[in-house]
Formats: C-alpha cells, structure tokens, sequence
C-alpha cells in the first residue's frame, strides 16, 4: 500500500487525479455492457448442439459443393474478414461451421473472424457503422434484410450488388420471391439471407393446456375463453419477457397482423398508411384487454424472452409468444421438449410468415471481394445453407435443400415457409421498418402497455413519429 | 466570550509577494519584452492551433450537423479537407422535435435530479469524510487511501459491481421504477465521494494551525471552529468540486449504460441525455438529432463551467 507523506505531495496528487477527469470530457467512447444489459437488444439465438454434428468438410460434402459448381482452390489468395455478432451458442457453431468449411475450400485465404460481442448486435452495429461511415468496411458483414439492409447501407450507395451471384448459380429461384424483394432494391440483389426465422409463434406447454381442457388457440377470441379458463385456475395464459422491450413490439405485431392483415401492415411499417388506422387502435385495444384482464404474468417487466419461456417451460404458464429461438432455449432444457411442447403461429397469423433473417453482402471498397464473392457462392448453395443451420437452429432461406436432417420444429417452419401466403417483417428484427422507426415503435408500445391509456393516444404518437422518421 | 475570529489569513499565502517596484526604464524595457511574447505566441501556437481544430472546430462541425437533416450512413460533401454531411439544411427542426419528444424530457428531468442528488451526497459525505480524518486519527493515511480507492476504478466497473448488488434481494433497487435512479446516484457518490474528500484534505491542510489556535484561544468550539474558520476557508475547493463534479454528472453515460441502459423497460427510469444521443447515432442513424442532443449537453455544461472560468480568469488577472 502506499502512502502521501508530506503535505504538498498530497495537494499534487489531489490536483493530478483531477486532471484525467477533466480531459475526459470528450472521450465518449461506447463502452461495453455486460450480457444481461437492459439495453434494448435481440436475442441471442438459443441454439443448442443438434444430435449430429456436421463434420466440415468430409468427401462427401465437397462432392456435393462440387456438383454445386463450387470446387476447392489452392490458389485463392488474401484475407476475407467475416463480420458478425455471433460469439456464443448455436449461432456461434453455425458460423464456425461454415467459415471451416470455406476454409477447407480455400486453404490459403487468412480467414479473420471478427466477431463483436454483446447484446444482439448493438455493439456490433455501432462498429460497423463507424467503419463504414469511415470507408473501412468488411468484407461482408451481418445484416438484417429487410430495411436495415436497403436503408441502412444500399440507399447511402455502400453496397455493390450481387444479382450475378444469383444469376451464375442459377437460383433466383430458389428462394422466395418475397424474400429477395426484402433485399433488392431497384432491380438488383444486394445479399444472399443465410437463415430464416419465425417472428410469429405461440409456443405451449401440452401438459398446461390439457389438464384444462384447453385447445392451443388459432384466433384471438379462442384465446381468451382459454385465457379465462386458465385464469380461473390461477394461470396466466401469456408469458411474456417484457424486459426485453421488443417482446412486447413483436406481440402487438402479430396483432396488428391479425387487425390490419399483411398488406396494410406493410404499409403502416412503411409509412405509406397511416397510424391513426382503426386496425391500430383496434390491435391496441387487444394489448389493452390482454394486459387489463390479468392473463398476462405479474412479473412481465423483470423478465427477459427466455426468462418468459422458463415459465412455460415449468408449467407455470400456458403459452408465450417470441420469434422461433424459444424453440432452441425449449430444446436446451429439456430432451423431450419435441413432446411436451407444441406450437402454432401466433392466433389468427396462420398463413403469414414474420420473416427475421440475417444476409451477407458485398460492401462497396471491400479489400477482398473475390474472397467475399467465394464465400456468398458457398452461403447461397444448398450445401451452405444446411451446413450454416443446422447448428444454429434456424432453416435456410433456400426452399429447395434437403430437409432429412432437420428436427421436427425445423420440417414444420421449412414447409409453412415454403408455403407461406404473405411474408412480413418484424420492425425490432430490421425486416420491417427502418431502426429509427421500430425504436420509436418500441418506445411508444411499451409505454402504452405500462400506462393502459387511451389507444387513440398512442396511435397518434406513433403516427408523428412516422411522419417525422419514415419520409 | 463571544468573539467570534473572523479570519483574516489570505487563502494563498505564497502569492502574496509584494509586486515588483517599476525602476525599468520604459525605452529598454520594450524590446526584450516584445521578444519574449514573440516566443511565447510561437510556444502557444500549436496548441492553440490544435484546440482551435480539433476542439472548437469539430464543435462548429457537430453543431452544423445538428441545423442539417442528416440520417443514415454515407452521403458526404467533401469541401476542402472537411467533409459535411450531404443533407439538407433544417433549422432548428432536430431541437424542436427533441423538446416535443418525451424521452428527452424526461431524461432531462433525470439528469437535474442526478445531478443534484449526486453533488450534494458528494459534497456533504466528502465533508464529512475529511473533517473525521481531520480528527488526528491513528492509521489516517490508511483511511484516506480506502476511501480514495474507489475514484481508481472505471464506472463500467463501478456500475457492474453496482448492478450485481442491487439486482436482488436486499435492495432490488435497479428494478425498480422509483428507485433505479436512486440506486445509480448511491453508484456515483461511492465512487466520487472519496475524491471531494481529497480535494477538502488538501485544502484542510494548507489552512496554518496559528488560525484553529487563535480561534481556540479567542474560546471558539471545535464545531464553531470549523464553522467559522475552516468552512469559510475551504469554500473556493468547495466551487471547485462542484465545477468538476458537476461536469461528470450532466455527462454521465457509461455507469447508467452499465448499471441500467436506462431503464427502458421501466419508463425511462434512468435513461439521461447521453444514453439518448448514443443510440440515436449509433442504433438509428440519427445522426442530426444525436448531433442537436450533444449541443444541448455543451450548453448546460457551459452554464456551469463559463461563469467558474471567468471568476477564476479574473482572480488570476488579479494576483
């Protein structure tokens, strides 16, 4: 331990430790938050290791990347920094997984993983966005399609486009049309979606709701009979994670699916309906008797998503909501979670797919954009896509690759995907709206939901916001 | 005996020489002199270029920016070496949207009450603090190291340790609505506490015993003595923590994004200005109405530090 002997020493060091105070006036500089921040932020994909490992590479899978029109080559050369917020779990498998494999192909390309951890993706972004802003991107780089993509990066011109991928492998269509349209803009592509999730899933417990007689509810009227049954016998009927701000978000917007249907709601995520519509006082109106008649659980805003689905989990709520990365956490806890689980689209959504998928472009002034170009090739072959998702627990964006290894969750949300009569974005997951938009979105929701004031209130606040962000 | 002291020593004593008599001619006395501001303008100078840059400069850029439209990456006008951003001129728009938003005002309602709390627990828990050390304890080094200890740590630490202590049970405080914000000032008066403490010390120990002797002699209680001779003497050190105390308060960002992220679940509990800017910029391109927010926070912090500047500008003009 040390010591300040002499007066004038101690009057110095109290002068020095004010300086440093002093001069970090402009030092703001983004500091890191520790996982559990309250900082409004994605979820972390709850993946978990799939029975199967899929070995990189292997014969086997090089033949079929071969006959995919993708062969080894020693003689690629360079780096190929790969920019993502995956550190941990599935998410961080699926991009090991496939990076190896690239490795496998391309030997003598320095593969740079640069992976920024924390939250879901709010450090990342604000990396990212300041290398790009600074003319130092990636070589590709995690995005959201939908708007996050178009507006964030196409718009502002710093992106190049990767219709020949598509062209040269001949796949254009083997993804959704809906789904490219999420990532072109003006004719061209500008990414290759690696995964897809489900923003719009009700998840149960069997036990719960066959004890009570009580069938899982396609429509919102099913469920609040079920709701006030289980309310009768002390069960909420929802769980929700209402820690995590986007949770609340997501559920209006599967209502407002419901109240608006998809067209409209496209319309209102892009500013080209207005706000003050009846579907949005009317979705409103639902969050409000949802919240009011108790069939929500007490402690909603201490929880986070998975923290929600624990409680399914244990029984000690019916159902929760949430993008299909519960199923992961659901698969993480129990070992028949395929049996004691069910799922459906969230009442009255069946047939409409809330799309969230993470895409990987070619920014503009790339420093390898062969190497980027090599691996877009293997992300968008089939061979890729299965290999990126299995372990991360989503399904490709590719409708047409073999589905044998899937599990049971997985063949369902493949083929509802490929047969989905509209697909939506999700405003938290920057498939819908720009993120300017879904914070003010976000904000606005949760506010209503903690104050149950008037809905016509709330709508018109929404709708200044949308004037002000959406023009 | 009612006399009361009323001290008469100068704050400081050194500076008290007495000016030097003017026998230099006025002819010689031009040139050297001239030559001697010439070197002290070339010393100044890159410094002063420097500040003027990087400091006054990107302040009238940033302020710029905050009059423009700009959202979004990208779209830049190069003019000379500056680059602006490509965005069409808006006026005030950014502010007036800002002061019509009620994430704003509430997160300028939270800093005045932050920073009031905050400075006051400082002040008074630092007074406290340096007149029980003052008490000619045995171990004193070794207590004033302890409480001097915590300013060492970085508020992400601060925050994290903070957050873990007040997620559960006894004190579920950052959880709480009307509590969170109360729990983050009880973070920032544990970390900053011990330095006001330093700063009073230090004064403390530049008041000459004589003055406590003769105020004990004229029959002044320990307690009238640090009323009337201490405090009274000290209260220059006590602007000066406020000064620099209160800086860090309207600017605090990093113990909140740590501690709370400002508590957007709970209305906005403990969200400040800067939390607000950090995620317009960096979450939704805003980068215009960011821009408007960190002018407004240099307003506020000008309004404290300005007039503190000036006083003490004119004091040195003074001596």
């Amino acid at each position: 331990m040390f010591t300040i002997k002499s007066r004038a020493a101690w009057v110095a060091a109290a002068a020095m430790a004010a300086m440093p105070l002093l001069s970090a006036c402009g030092a703001a500089t983004p500091v890191p938050s520790p996982t559990n921040t309250t900082v409004m932020t994605e979820p972390p994909t709850a993946g978990t290791t799939m029975g199967e490992t899929p070995a990189a590479g292997g014969s086997a899978m090089m033949d079929a990347l071969a006959a995919e029109g993708i062969k080894p080559d020693p003689s690629a050369k360079g780096k190929f920094e790969f920019f993502s917020w995956w550190t941990a779990g599935g998410e961080a498998e699926g991009k090991n997984d496939i990076l190896n494999l690239y490795k496998e192909l391309y030997p003598n390309v320095e593969v740079i993983d640069a992976a920024v951890a924390g939250g879901g993706g709010d450090k990342a972004k604000a990396v990212l966005k300041t290398r790009m802003q600074g003319n130092d991107p990636p070589d590709t780089f995690q995005v959201h399609g939908g708007p996050e993509l178009i507006d964030g990066y196409v718009k502002p011109g710093l992106m190049d486009p990767v219709t020949g991928i598509y062209k040269d492998m001949n796949i254009m269509s083997a993804f959704p049309k809906q789904l490219l349209d999420k990532v072109s803009y003006q004719g061209e592509v500008y990414s290759v979606p690696a995964n897809i999730h489900r923003g719009n899933v009700l998840f149960y417990n069997k036990k719960v709701l066959a004890d009570n007689g009580v069938q899982p509810p396609t429509n919102w009227d099913e469920f609040y009979k079920a709701a006030d049954t289980l309310k009768a016998k002390g069960i909420p009927a929802l769980a929700v994670g209402g820690k995590d701000t986007w949770a609340v978000t997501m559920l209006f917007e599967d209502i407002l699916l419901t109240t608006a249907g998809p067209d409209k709601y496209n319309d209102l995520m892009s500013g080209k309906a207005d706000w003050t519509d009846k579907s949005v006082t009317d979705a409103l109106d639902h969050l409000k008797k949802i919240w009011s008649s108790g069939y929500v659980n007490k402690d909603f805003s201490a929880l986070t998503w998975d923290e929600a689905a624990g409680q399914v989990l244990k029984g000690q709520a019916a159902m929760t909501v949430m993008g299909d990365w519960a199923k992961g956490y659901f698969q993480a806890n129990d070992t028949n979670w395929a049996e004691n689980f069910g799922w459906e689209p969230t009442p009255g959504t069946a047939g409409i797919f809330k799309v969230i998928t993470d895409s990987f472009g070619l920014p503009k002034g790339a420093k390898n954009p062969d190497n980027t170009k090599r691996f877009l090739d293997l992300l968008a072959s089939k061979t890729g896509q299965v290999t990126f998702n299995l372990r991360k627990g989503s399904i490709p964006a590719r409708t047409d690759v073999d589905t044998s290894k899937f599990d049971v969750y997985m063949k369902d949300a493949n083929k509802d995907f490929a047969s989905a009569t509209a697909l939506v974005g999700s405003a938290p997951h920057g498939s819908a709206t720009i993120e300017a938009f879904s914070s003010a979105l976000t904000t606005a929701i949760n506010t209503y939901v903690a104050n149950l004031g008037d809905p016509a209130d709330t709508a018109k606040e929404i709708q200044s916001k949308a004037t002000d962000l959406l023009k | 005996m009612s006399n009361v002291v009323t001290p008469q020593a100068p704050t400081r004593p050194s500076t008290k020489t007495e000016p030097a008599p003017m026998v230099v001619p006025a002819r010689s006395r031009r040139k050297p002199a001239s030559r001697d501001r010439l070197v002290a303008i070339l010393m100044v100078l890159p410094s002063f270029v420097a500040i003027a840059l990087f400091v006054y400069g990107f302040i009238a850029w940033n302020g710029w920016a905050s009059l423009t439209d700009w959202r979004g990456l990208g779209k830049m006008n190069q003019v000379g070496p500056v680059r602006f951003p490509a965005a069409p001129f808006a006026g005030l728009y950014n502010y007036d949207r800002l002061f019509q938003d009620d994430r704003f005002l509430i997160d300028l309602r939270n800093n005045a009450i932050f920073t009031a709390a905050f400075l006051i627990a400082c002040i008074v828990l630092g007074l406290a603090l340096t007149i029980l050390l003052d008490q000619k304890i045995k171990g004193e080094s070794f207590f004033r190291n302890v409480y001097l200890f915590p300013m060492a740590l970085s508020f992400v630490v601060t925050g994290t340790i903070w957050r873990w202590l007040f997620l559960d049970k006894p004190f579920p405080w950052v959880t709480n609505k009307n509590l969170a914000l109360a729990a983050v000032t009880v973070a920032a008066v544990w970390q900053m506490s011990g330095f006001t403490m330093a700063m009073f010390l230090a004064a403390l120990r530049g008041i000459p015993d004589e003055l406590r002797e003769a105020a004990r002699v004229d029959g002044a209680t320990e307690f009238g003595v640090y009323r009337h001779v201490v405090l009274p003497l000290i209260n220059p050190i006590i602007l000066s923590a406020l000064i620099i105390l209160g800086h860090i308060s309207l600017k605090i960002f990093d113990l909140i994004y740590v501690m709370t992220g400002g508590s957007q679940t709970l209305g906005f509990a403990t969200d400040v200005p800067s939390i607000y800017m950090f995620q317009l910029a960096f979450r939704d391109d805003l980068f215009a109405r960011s821009s408007a927010i960190s002018m407004i926070m240099l307003v506020f912090v000008a309004v404290v530090i300005v007039p503190y500047l000036i006083t003490n500008l004119r004091s040195e003009a003074q001596t």
